[in-house]
């Protein structure tokens, strides 16, 4: 495994929840990004996320890692969940509170 | 660069025949769609596999050339009404 690879797995197997995105949960600089966070922090949920915009080698490496083209992404207790159009319907069929193990608001 | 509803439409049914798919130009500008993609290969595949079908299909222009693509994805049975 890469570098890159090694680290995504870190990442992944210490945080229970960790989204990967571009730009800060204040400042997200992407509209799936944004709508990812506030999916999340509509849920109320704690979670970790990782700014791929500062580290290229994560941008790239996480799209391998996931095979998956874009950003952001959802790993929840190390399993890949999706995108934020998953997110969202997981969201709206309530899968995702169950998931996450919040309740539905 | 802008790509075509036309094409990304194209790309899809040449990998996914039974397709049905409806394609909406968000903004205007060629750049952000929102898909929903309905198909019997999706019959009993998790969200991510589905979606994964369609990245496929569009050869890796997701996230590159075609920047922005709001992706719904169905099997013909497991369809919601709209």
């Amino acid at each position: 495994m890469s570098d890159a690879q090694s680290q995504i797995a870190d990442i992944v197997g210490k945080n229970d929840i960790v989204l990967f995105m571009k730009g800060t949960p204040l400042f997200p600089q992407c509209g799936f990004s944004s709508r990812a966070i506030a999916i999340l922090d509509r849920l109320g949920a704690t979670y970790e996320t990782i700014d791929v915009l500062q580290d290229p080698d994560i941008r790239q490496g996480i799209k391998a890692y996931s095979d998956w083209p874009t950003v952001p992404q959802l790993y929840v207790r190390g399993e890949f969940v999706g995108g934020s159009d998953i997110m969202m319907e997981m969201f709206e069929s309530g899968e995702l509170q169950q998931l996450l193990g919040v309740e539905a608001g | 660069m802008p790509m075509a509803a036309s094409e990304i439409e194209r790309l899809i049914r040449a990998a996914i025949p039974d397709a049905r798919i409806e394609i909406t130009d968000l903004a205007g500008d060629g750049d952000h769609y929102s898909a929903r993609v309905v198909s019997s290969r999706f019959a009993g595949l998790g969200r991510i596999k589905q979606h994964q079908l369609v990245y496929a299909a569009l050869g890796g222009r997701v996230g590159g050339e075609l920047h922005a693509l709001q992706l719904q994805t169905a099997a013909p049975e497991t369809e919601k009404t709209k």
